[in-house]
C-alpha cells in the first residue's frame, strides 16, 4: 500500500486531535531567538493566530504522531476497536512541518499527542524525539506541549518536561468508576501517579534554577490537564470536586474540559447525544470563579441544583447569588472587594476600578454604570448613594429577570 | 498659572506633527504648550497627511516659553497609557491627551478617577491600540518569495492594520524571527529586516507583496481539520477574528464553507456515532423483534437469523443468574435458541452435575448473530472481532436491563469483554466476582466449547475447574438470595 501524502495525513491527524480541549500556549518562560541560530520567542502571553469556526483558538499546532492505538478506550475515536482510518508521522515530519509553519507566523509552536504504538515508552520515545530534534537540531524557542503516556519509564516522561514548556496528563474521566468502564485500559492511580512525579520534578527544578543559574528549565509552564465531560453519569458537582483536588494535589496550571463530543464509530456503551455545550462552558466558568474570584469548591456545589449539576440557563455566579440573596445587597463605596467579586455582573476588572474609584468619589448608580457591561444585572445587588433595590432580592421571579433570554441560534451571515 | 503671560490670549495654535506615531515630539510640543499656558482649546493637532479644522491656519510657531515657567508634571500612568493611545488612528488623540496633560497639572490625581469621560476614552484607546497590535503578532501571514539561488530565503507579509502600530511592534518581529529575513508591507510603510538590521521603507501595495505560498495548502488542510463541528460558534470566532483582517489570512476563504458544512458533517458523526441506535427497547419481546433487523455489524449482514436470549417467565422461577456465551453457533442459528448445539449440551451436563437448574437463569450470547464462514456446504464458525462484540453489547446491555440478574455468568473472553468493554485473562480472572456498578456481580469462567476442544487429561483439569466455577457460582447465590 502507498504511503498517504502529508496533506492526507495531516487531515487525518489533525482531524484526531480536535477533541483535545487546550490549545494555550502561554505562561512559558520568556525566550526569544536573538543570540541563536534558530527561530522562536515567547512573551509570556500565548498568541492565538486565528480561531476556528468553533470558536477556539488556534495558537498551536496541534497534531497526533499516529491515530493508531492498542488501547480500547470508548470515548476516543482512535481507540483499537474503531475502524477510523489510520495515519502516521515520523518525528521529522512533524518537526518540517512545525517549522514551515512557525517561519510563515501561523503558530506558536506544537502540541503532540498521540495513540500508543507498540508500547507506551516507544511511544514516549517518539515524542520526545519530536521534542528533541525542534530544540536540538533546530534551535527552535517557540512553545512545545508534550501529553505525556502515564504508563511510560517515569525517565522518559522526565525527558519530555526537559523539552517542552508544558506537560500534560490527562485524567480523562471525573469518577475512577467512569475510568474503569470507558477506559478499561488505563488505570486512575498511573495517571496520578505520573502527575505527581511531574509535580515533584517541577519543584525541584524551580528550586535549582533558583541557586544555580545554569539549571536546565523543567516544564517552565507547568503540567495541565483534561477531563471529558458527558461521557459518563458523573454530576458538575463531582467534576468540580475533582477538579479542585487535582489543583491542590499537582499544582497543575489548569484543568481544560471537553464535552464529550459525538465521535464517529462511537461504541455503544456511551450517551447517544453529546451534553449540552453550555454545560462545558459552565464549568469553566466555575472554574474562574475558584481560580480568580475566590469561591470554594464547596461554594461552586452550593450553586447546583439538586441533580448535583450547575443550571443551564445562568452562570454559577447568580445561580450562587440567588441562593445566597441575606449576602445582598452589597454597598459599592463600603463593601470590601471580596465581597463586591461576589455580586453578579461584576467582573474582576470592574470591581478593581470600582475601589479606585470609590477613593476620589462616592458613587452613583450611573458611576457604577459607566464601569460595568450591564447594570441591569448587577442592580438587584448593589447599593450606591442614589440606588437602593427595592427588596429585589427577594422576589420570587428574580431568576427569570435575570436569565438571558433564550437567544436564537446564532447565524453566519456571509 | 504662570506669573509671566507671555501668549495672546486669543491666539490659536495648529500643531504640525511629522509622524502619526511619535510621542517624543509630541511631547515636546505639549509641554512648551503648557509651560506658555496655552489652553487645550486653543490648540488644533495636525497630523501628517490630516486636514485640521478651522484654525488650520492658526499660529505654527509654538509660543516663547518664560524662563520662570514651572516643569511640567505628568504621571507615570499618564505618560505609559499616552505612548500607546497616541499610535490610535484616532484624529483627536493629540488633543485628548494634551487636554489630560493640562488637567494633570491642576489635580494630579485625574488618571485615578477611572469614571471620568477622558480617563475612560485614552483608557479606550489605549486598549484599540492593543488589540490592533496583538491581532497584529497573531494575523501577520508571511510567504516566501522566491530569491536567488545562494541568498536567504526572505520572507514577506502584507498587513493592514487600524492604527499606527508598525514601527512600535517590529521588535516583537525581530525577537521571534531574529535569525530569518523578512518584510512586512503595509500601506502605510514598510519594515525590512535582514537579520542584523531594520530597515524602515516607504508605503507599499498589496501587488507588492508575493500572492501565495504553497504551505498555505497544508496549512488551510489543518484549519480546516482541527475544528470541531460539532461545536460552532462562529460568534465566538467573529469576536476574537474580526471581519476586517480576514483578506489577508489564507485560512479565511475556508470559513463559510467550513460553517455551511458543519451542520452535515456534525449529522453525519452524531449518526455514526450512535450507530442511529434508537431507545432501548423496553420488553424481551421488542429487543427480539428489533434484532432481526439489526444490521450494524457486518456479522448481521450473513445468512443467518438472530439469537434472543431465555429465560424463566415470571419472577419466582429467576434465580437471579444470567449465563452469557459467546454467540449463536450453526445449530442455533438454525433453531433460533441459545446453547442448543454440542456446546451447550455439555453446559447443560455440568449445571446439572453441579445443581444449577438451567430453566432458573437466563441464557444468552454476547453476539446476537452467527458468525462465520462458508467451506462448501459447511458454516465455519468465526470468533467476533472485538469491534462486534462492543457493537452488540448494545442488546445485552438491553436484556440486561430488563431481566436485572443479580449474578452474571459470562462464559470465555468474548462474553467477558462484552461485560467489561475489556479484553480480560480468564484465567486470571475466573474463581472470584467482579463487582459492576449497579451492585450485581460478575463471574467468569472458560467457554464450553473451549472443554470440547480438548482430550484426555487436560480436558478433565478444565473440567474440574470449570465445575468448580459453577458450584462457586452456585454457592454465591444461595448467599445472594437470603
Ligand atoms: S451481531 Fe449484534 S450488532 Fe451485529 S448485526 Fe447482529 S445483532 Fe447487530
Amino acid at each position: 500500500m502507498s504511503q498517504k501524502s502529508i496533506i492526507d495525513r495531516l487531515a487525518i491527524l489533525a482531524d484526531a486531535a480536535k477533541y483535545d480541549a487546550s490549545c494555550a500556549s502561554s505562561g512559558t518562560a520568556k525566550k526569544n531567538s536573538l543570540g541563536g541560530k534558530g527561530i522562536g520567542s515567547t512573551e509570556g502571553m500565548g498568541i492565538c493566530h486565528a480561531y476556528a469556526p468553533d470558536g477556539r483558538c488556534i495558537s498551536l499546532l496541534k497534531l497526533l504522531l499516529t491515530n493508531h492505538c492498542i488501547f480500547d478506550c470508548h470515548y476516543c475515536i482512535n481507540r483499537k476497536s474503531s475502524n477510523v482510518e489510520r495515519a502516521r508521522f515520523t518525528p521529522q515530519e512533524i518537526v518540517d512541518l512545525t517549522l514551515s509553519f512557525y517561519r510563515r507566523n501561523y503558530i506558536e509552536g506544537l502540541f503532540l499527542s498521540s495513540g500508543i504504538i507498540k508500547s507506551s515508552n516507544h511511544t514516549m520515545e517518539q515524542l520526545v524525539e519530536t521534542a528533541r530534534i525542534l530544540r536540538e537540531e533546530h534551535d527552535f524557542r517557540g512553545y512545545i506541549h508534550l501529553k505525556t503516556i502515564p504508563e511510560a519509564d517515569p525517565e522518559l516522561v522526565h525527558q519530555a518536561g526537559l523539552y517542552a514548556d508544558r506537560v500534560s496528563i490527562n485524567v480523562e474521566l471525573p469518577t475512577d468508576s467512569g475510568l474503569v468502564k470507558l477506559a478499561p485500559d488505563k488505570n486512575a492511580q498511573q495517571i496520578e501517579g505520573a502527575m505527581g512525579g511531574m509535580k515533584m520534578a517541577i519543584r525541584q527544578a524551580k528550586d535549582e534554577k533558583k541557586r544555580f543559574r545554569h539549571a536546565p528549565r523543567f516544564a517552565p509552564a507547568g503540567q495541565s490537564t483534561q477531563m471529558i465531560v458527558g461521557a459518563d453519569a458523573a454530576t458538575d458537582a463531582d467534576i468540580v470536586g475533582k477538579a479542585s483536588r487535582l489543583y491542590d494535589n499537582f499544582r497543575l496550571r489548569r484543568v481544560y474540559y471537553s464535552a464529550f463530543s459525538p465521535i464517529p464509530d462511537a461504541s455503544a456503551v456511551l450517551p447517544l447525544k453529546r451534553p449540552p455545550l453550555i454545560r462545558e462552558h459552565r464549568l469553566y466558568q466555575s472554574d474562574w470563579l475558584m481560580r480568580f474570584y475566590g469561591y470554594q469548591p464547596s461554594e461552586v456545589m452550593q450553586a447546583t441544583e439538586a441533580d448535583g449539576n450547575l443550571p443551564l440557563d445562568i452562570d454559577p455566579k447568580l445561580a450562587w447569588a440567588l441562593k445566597f440573596r441575606e449576602r445582598f445587597p452589597v454597598d459599592v463605596n463600603r463593601a470590601s472587594r471580596e465581597d463586591l467579586l461576589r455580586v453578579p455582573g461584576l467582573g474582576v476588572k470592574a470591581v478593581n476600578q470600582i475601589v479606585a474609584s470609590r477613593r476620589h468619589r462616592t458613587l452613583r448608580l450611573d458611576d457604577v454604570a459607566r464601569l460595568t457591561v450591564s447594570i441591569t444585572k448587577v442592580r438587584p445587588f448593589i447599593c450606591a448613594l442614589d440606588w437602593r433595590p427595592v427588596m429585589l432580592t427577594d422576589r420570587a421571579d428574580l431568576r427569570a429577570l435575570l436569565a438571558p433570554k433564550r437567544e436564537q441560534l446564532e447565524l453566519f451571515s456571509a | 498659572m504662570n506669573a509671566l503671560q507671555p501668549v495672546e490670549h486669543h491666539t490659536h495654535y495648529a500643531i504640525h506633527l511629522l509622524e502619526p506615531d511619535d510621542f517624543d515630539a509630541w511631547r515636546e510640543r505639549a509641554r512648551a504648550l503648557v509651560q506658555c499656558d496655552v489652553p487645550p482649546d486653543r490648540v488644533t493637532w495636525i497630523e501628517p497627511g490630516g486636514s485640521g479644522d478651522l484654525f488650520a491656519d492658526g499660529e505654527r510657531q509654538l509660543p516663547v516659553r518664560s524662563d520662570g515657567a514651572a516643569p511640567v508634571r505628568a504621571s507615570k500612568r499618564f505618560v505609559r497609557l499616552a505612548k500607546n493611545a497616541i499610535l490610535h488612528s484616532d484624529p483627536d488623540r493629540f488633543a485628548l491627551l494634551y487636554r489630560l496633560l493640562w488637567r494633570l497639572q491642576g489635580n494630579p490625581q485625574v488618571m485615578e478617577d477611572k469614571a471620568d469621560p477622558d480617563v475612560r476614552r485614552i483608557e479606550e484607546l489605549d486598549k484599540n491600540v492593543r488589540r490592533d497590535s496583538h491581532k497584529m503578532h497573531a494575523f501577520v501571514r508571511f510567504r516566501l518569495v522566491e530569491t536567488e539561488e545562494d541568498g536567504p530565503e526572505h520572507y514577506v507579509a502584507w498587513f493592514e492594520p487600524e492604527h499606527h502600530i508598525l514601527r512600535a511592534n517590529a521588535g516583537f518581529f525581530v525577537r521571534r524571527f531574529a535569525n530569518m529575513r523578512w518584510s512586512i508591507l503595509t500601506p502605510q510603510e514598510s519594515l525590512h529586516w535582514d537579520g542584523e538590521a531594520l530597515v524602515e521603507g516607504p508605503p507599499a501595495q498589496r501587488s507588492d507583496a508575493p500572492s501565495g505560498d504553497p504551505t498555505e495548502d497544508l496549512w488551510r488542510k489543518y484549519y480546516a481539520s482541527i475544528f470541531n463541528p460539532a461545536r460552532l460558534k462562529v460568534g465566538a470566532m467573529m469576536r476574537e477574528m474580526p471581519r476586517k483582517y480576514w483578506k489577508n489570512m489564507p485560512e479565511a476563504s475556508l470559513i463559510p464553507e467550513l460553517v455551511a458544512g458543519a451542520q452535515g458533517r456534525e449529522s453525519q458523526m452524531v449518526a455514526a456515532g450512535s450507530l442511529e441506535f434508537d431507545a432501548r427497547p423496553e420488553t424481551l419481546g421488542a429487543i427480539e423483534t428489533a434484532l432481526h433487523a439489526c444490521r450494524k455489524c457486518p456479522i448481521g449482514e450473513l445468512e443467518n437469523s438472530s439469537v434472543m436470549g431465555e429465560g424463566p417467565r415470571g419472577a419466582q422461577k429467576f434465580s437471579g443468574l444470567m449465563i452469557v456465551g459467546e454467540q449463536p453457533g450453526d445449530q442455533e442459528d438454525l433453531a433460533g435458541r441459545p446453547f442448543v448445539g454440542p456446546a451447550g449440551q455439555l453446559l447443560d451436563l455440568h449445571l446439572e452435575r453441579v445443581g444449577i437448574d438451567r430453566s432458573s437463569a437466563y441464557v444468552t450470547n454476547a453476539v446476537k448473530h452467527f458468525k462465520y464462514v462458508q467451506r462448501g456446504k459447511r458454516r465455519i464458525h468465526q470468533s467476533p472481532a472485538a469491534k462486534e462484540i462492543d457493537t452488540c453489547r448494545w442488546w445485552l446491555e438491553a436484556e440486561r436491563s430488563i431481566v436485572q440478574p443479580k449474578l452474571i455468568l459470562t462464559m470465555g473472553a468474548s462474553a467477558a469483554r462484552a461485560m467489561l468493554g475489556k479484553t480480560v485473562s480468564i484465567t486470571k480472572a475466573r474463581g472470584a466476582p467482579i463487582m459492576l456498578s449497579d451492585g450485581s456481580e460478575l463471574w467468569v469462567t472458560a467457554h464450553p466449547s473451549y472443554l470440547l476442544r480438548l482430550d484426555g487429561a487436560a480436558r478433565e483439569e478444565q473440567a474440574r475447574m470449570f465445575d468448580a466455577d459453577l458450584a462457586a457460582v452456585k454457592a454465591r447465590l444461595a448467599e445472594l438470595a437470603n
